[in-house]
């Protein structure tokens, strides 16, 4: 094999003092390449790690040992404060057998690492990451470090093990080579072999334990590097002018305006993108405030008062139909009670602290882009086109961000400062205004889902409807779709369509649950597989998706979030239907075990006393306390999860406090117990904010939820419930993700802790007071 | 565009800016600093915050030129990765951080309560971070890691 460098990778390994060309002209190296193999196999999980990842022509993913015994490792997995830096460190160490101080781990350049598409979502999390790539390498070279050594130490195989950075012989570890020994002044380079045998959980000492966050000193110290902090000589300051309303399109810009301002060297206008480029950060502000620019409105947006109702009234919806037993409506009329019950939820924002960040320094024909974003190669790609450059030609080095939880501005303030640097030709940075992140971000997407369900005389679900209808525009870019975000589609791209479909064609292959679209409790067959996890064998599982009039994408939990808020708290319903405990009543309609035992356990945990709700004899004044539950197999395979909520609710004023949340996980091995637990926790009070506080709002033209005073989410000086979480050990099992677990479930528990407290049910995000209110006033009667 | 002294973190710096500029811009800009972070530009969230005469306020809304002469501290002038100061000690100790956007507001309004008020109570902590955000949600570590370091500088 002959791997081949850019010029950009040869310097970033030069500068790094690791070049590659030395491990493999000077021969003093060990490289493990992935070419090809990285989705090779027969586990169809190996391709799920490359979430839209393919190989890259240019260079190959390897680690290296050096001749001293360091390793390098490279990856495509980025940092997202999820802790996943951390993790692939000890992840490395564990493969190799070497200390974690001897690792050194770059995350996501184009120029040196591996294409492995987005880190997004719980795949990227410490439990779920990078086991047919990275650990494979790793697998690889320490296999052959063995059969090295037993060469020269005369000793067979399986008599050899590995420790410290060394291969030992078992019986007497006296007679030890260290790698860098091993490696000494030879090279070899090796091809990653998918067969290699990986260390399994139950003999593992650096995965499996809580390694401190490696990067924290520095965090605490402001000491690391964030793409706000990006400093490039000769960098320039952007800023961009957004439209003022959703739609509309450039008439005029007054360059008069701003003539003479201090600092100003250019106004930039490309189709309906305008930026402005300024010496200084302030500068750059006050003429972004003062250019005049004349705006052609676009149509007005639909009432928000009626969206949900508007979602449903649309036709031009593109339809699927995840499973359908074609008996459904026979079933229910044959039940002895049917309940409905209509579930809604808002559009939400990543909302991120840190508005987004980017710097570029485009050049003739070449062109370097420091971004947070998940996706370095798609960014790379779709920048290329948005420059008219060759993706070759551009180099995307991911640099962290603040928390993004999905595509908060990442990408799209890296077009920004792209278009801008390539107008300019010098290096700009832009960052945007709160107003700009938050009014153009890709929003969460809105739902309005309608349940019905029949329950037979014996207090047991006979059958499960679910239709549900949601908007959407844009999302990722992928590879080729910048118009997807703001300002590929200012600048003339169209966001990737959708064409419409009615009726959806009927069911013919296997249920996939990514979305969480099914309810746990039914049986989920289609295509002659029943995937689901629960006993309703008639069923029905309906969507609609309709074009938003805003950008959406993937946030945290993206449409598992809504969908379980639906079925979790229609399970609850059913449950209060059937007035059946609702732990056991979730219990005597679940089969897969593994979700069976988190609720268990999670109940255990929460001490639940078994009892249907509502409490009885609960004061229907003053302030009332209930517990509540939810459960998820979150993507449908990937990590199970049951959370229970204690809240009060003051009855008066409508306000819910939610004192405690404990759940159950099981995400298969744990690569770092506390890493889990502090996703467990800020995902279970992300998802408290989202629940009781979060919404998108807009008038007739434009957003008007652009700060944290109009888009409410809580402080840190809030009083937060206490957050507890039991880990269920799964060490043979396939690892799962845990990032967006407890946020999935947490939404529907604190309703169903609402309903027992006062039994009045929420059925609408956010629960705000007056909902709260409503909510009680119709109690007994909805 | 005019001179005026700053003094941060212990040093002086003479900067020529317009005396309007927010002190977070010359503070990140300027004066290459990583701590302040701009997260909204309104005071809202807390990102940009540093100390000045023992209060925690919000650069990204203090002009400049009300700040000359006064010693500012920002989160780069606590502690070093070698020896981090016991607050940020105690929140490695806690783990308390994901993304780490927001440690300017935590770690610099907790350290500024602690040192006027050095048995704080959970409301006193309520009011000093009331407009500190963090949407990673790492609020409940935080809090420890405040009672930590409190503890700790007490005994």
């Amino acid at each position: 094999m002959t791997p081949r460098l850019t010029s950009d990778a040869r310097r970033a390994l030069g500068a790094a003092g690791l070049a590659r060309r030395r491990f493999l002209q000077q021969s003093s190296a060990l490289v493990v390449a992935f070419g090809a193999a990285r989705y090779a196999g027969p586990d169809s999980r190996l391709s799920a790690q490359g979430i839209n990842g393919r190989s890259s022509a240019a260079l190959d993913a390897w680690i290296a040992i050096a001749a001293d015994g360091r390793v390098v490792a490279y990856t495509g997995k980025c940092e997202l404060g999820q802790g996943l830096f951390t993790a692939q460190v000890q992840l490395v160490a564990e493969e190799l057998d070497v200390p974690l101080s001897r690792v050194t781990l770059t995350m996501c350049d184009t120029a040196v690492t591996p294409d492995q598409g987005t880190t997004s979502g719980a795949q990227s999390h410490p439990a779920n990451f990078n086991h047919a790539n990275l650990a494979l390498a790793c697998a690889t070279a320490r296999q052959a470090l063995v059969r090295l050594a037993s060469d020269r130490l005369s000793a067979p195989v399986s008599s050899l093990a590995t420790g410290d950075g060394a291969v030992f012989v078992s019986s007497d570890p006296s007679r030890r080579l260290a790698y860098a020994d091993l490696v000494g002044g030879r090279g070899f380079m090796l091809t990653l072999d998918p067969a290699a045998t990986r260390k399994r959980p139950t003999d593992w000492k650096v995965l499996g334990t809580s390694v401190p966050r490696l990067d924290l000193p520095a965090m605490v110290t402001a000491q690391l590097d964030y793409v706000q902090t990006v400093r490039v000589p000769g960098m320039l300051h952007g800023q961009v002018v957004r439209p003022p309303s959703v739609g509309a399109t450039l008439a005029r810009v007054d360059e008069e305006s701003v003539r003479g301002m201090p600092g100003l060297v250019r106004v930039v206008v490309r189709r309906n993108f305008i930026g402005v480029v300024a010496e200084k950060p302030f500068q750059a502000a006050q003429i972004a405030a003062k250019l005049q620019v004349t705006w052609t409105p676009g149509p007005a947006l639909p009432p928000q008062a009626g969206y949900y109702d508007a979602l449903r009234r649309d036709r031009a919806s593109r339809d699927t139909c995840l499973v359908d037993s074609g008996d459904v409506d026979q079933t229910l009329r044959g039940a002895r009670t049917v309940v409905t019950a209509t579930y809604r939820h808002p559009f939400h924002m990543h909302g991120s602290v840190g508005s987004s960040c980017a710097v570029a320094d485009v050049q003739p024909g070449r062109a370097t882009l420091w971004s947070a974003t998940q996706a370095v190669y798609p960014m790379r790609d779709t920048a290329a086109r948005l420059l008219g450059l060759p993706a070759e030609a551009v180099r995307v080095v991911f640099t962290r961000g603040s928390g993004c939880y999905g595509i908060n501005g990442a990408d799209t303030v890296t077009y920004d400062a792209a278009l801008l640097s390539q107008a300019v030709g010098r290096p700009v940075r832009v960052q945007l205004t709160r107003r700009d992140e938050m009014a153009w971000e890709n929003f969460g997407n809105a739902f309005v889902i309608d349940q019905r369900a029949g329950i037979d005389a014996a207090g047991s679900i006979v059958a499960w409807d679910y239709e549900a209808w949601s908007p959407a525009l844009g999302g990722r870019p992928g590879y080729d779709s910048p118009g997807n975000v703001v300002t590929g589609w200012l600048a003339g791209f169209a966001p990737a369509a959708a064409a419409p479909r009615t009726p959806a064609p009927a069911p013919s292959t296997p249920l996939s649950n990514n979305l969480n679209t099914a309810p746990s409790y039914v049986t989920g067959c289609a295509g002659g597989v029943c995937n689901g996890t629960g006993t309703v064998r008639s069923e029905r599982v309906l969507s609609h998706r309709v074009v938003s009039p805003f950008f959406t994408g993937p946030l945290r939990a993206p449409e598992r979030f809504q969908n379980t808020f639906a079925h979790e708290s229609f399970m609850d319903e059913l449950a209060a239907a059937a007035k059946a405990d609702p732990v056991a009543f979730r219990l005597k309609h679940l089969r897969d075990e593994r979700l069976r035992t988190v609720v268990r356990q999670a109940a255990v945990a929460a001490q639940w006393e078994a009892r249907p709700s509502p409490r009885t004899g609960a004061a229907r004044a003053g302030t009332a306390q209930g517990r509540g539950i939810s459960c998820v197999l979150y993507e449908g395979d990937n990590g199970y999860v049951s959370i229970v909520a204690d809240v009060e609710v003051d009855q008066a004023t409508g306000v819910i406090t939610v004192r405690r949340l404990v759940g159950a996980q099981d995400c298969g091995p744990i690569s770092n117990p506390d890493g889990v637990k502090n996703q467990f926790e800020g995902g279970a009070l992300h998802g408290m904010s989202r629940t009781l506080f979060e919404e998108v709002t807009w008038n007739d033209q434009a957003v008007t939820s652009h700060d944290w005073r109009t888009y409410r989410t809580f402080a840190v000086g809030t009083r937060t419930p206490v957050v507890e979480l039991v880990l269920v050990p799964q060490p043979s099992a396939e690892a799962n993700g845990a990032g967006e677990a407890s946020i999935t479930a947490v939404a529907a528990a604190i309703g169903n802790a609402v309903f027992d407290a006062t039994g009045a049910r929420l059925r609408e995000i956010p629960f705000t007071p007056d909902r709260v209110k409503a909510a009680l006033a119709v109690r007994g009667t909805a | 565009m005019s001179q005026m002294t700053l003094l941060v973190n212990g040093r002086s710096h003479a900067v020529d800016v317009d005396p309007a500029t927010p002190l977070l811009f010359v503070l990140s800009d300027d004066l290459a600093l990583k701590g302040p972070k701009f997260g909204c530009g309104l005071g809202q969230c807390g990102a940009c915050t540093v100390i000045v005469r023992g209060q925690a306020i919000r650069s990204c809304v203090t002009p400049v030129e009300a700040v000359q002469k006064t010693e500012i501290t920002t989160l780069d002038g606590l502690g070093t990765i070698e020896r981090p100061h016991p607050i940020q000690q105690a929140f490695i100790d806690e783990q308390a951080s994901q993304c780490g956007f927001c440690l300017s507001g935590v770690i610099l309004g907790a350290k500024a309560l602690i040192d006027r008020t050095p048995a704080p109570t959970d409301d006193d902590i309520d009011r000093a971070l009331a407009g500190v955000l963090c949407r990673c949600f790492g609020h409940n570590r935080m809090r420890r890691a405040i009672h930590r370091y409190a503890a700790a500088r007490r005994a």
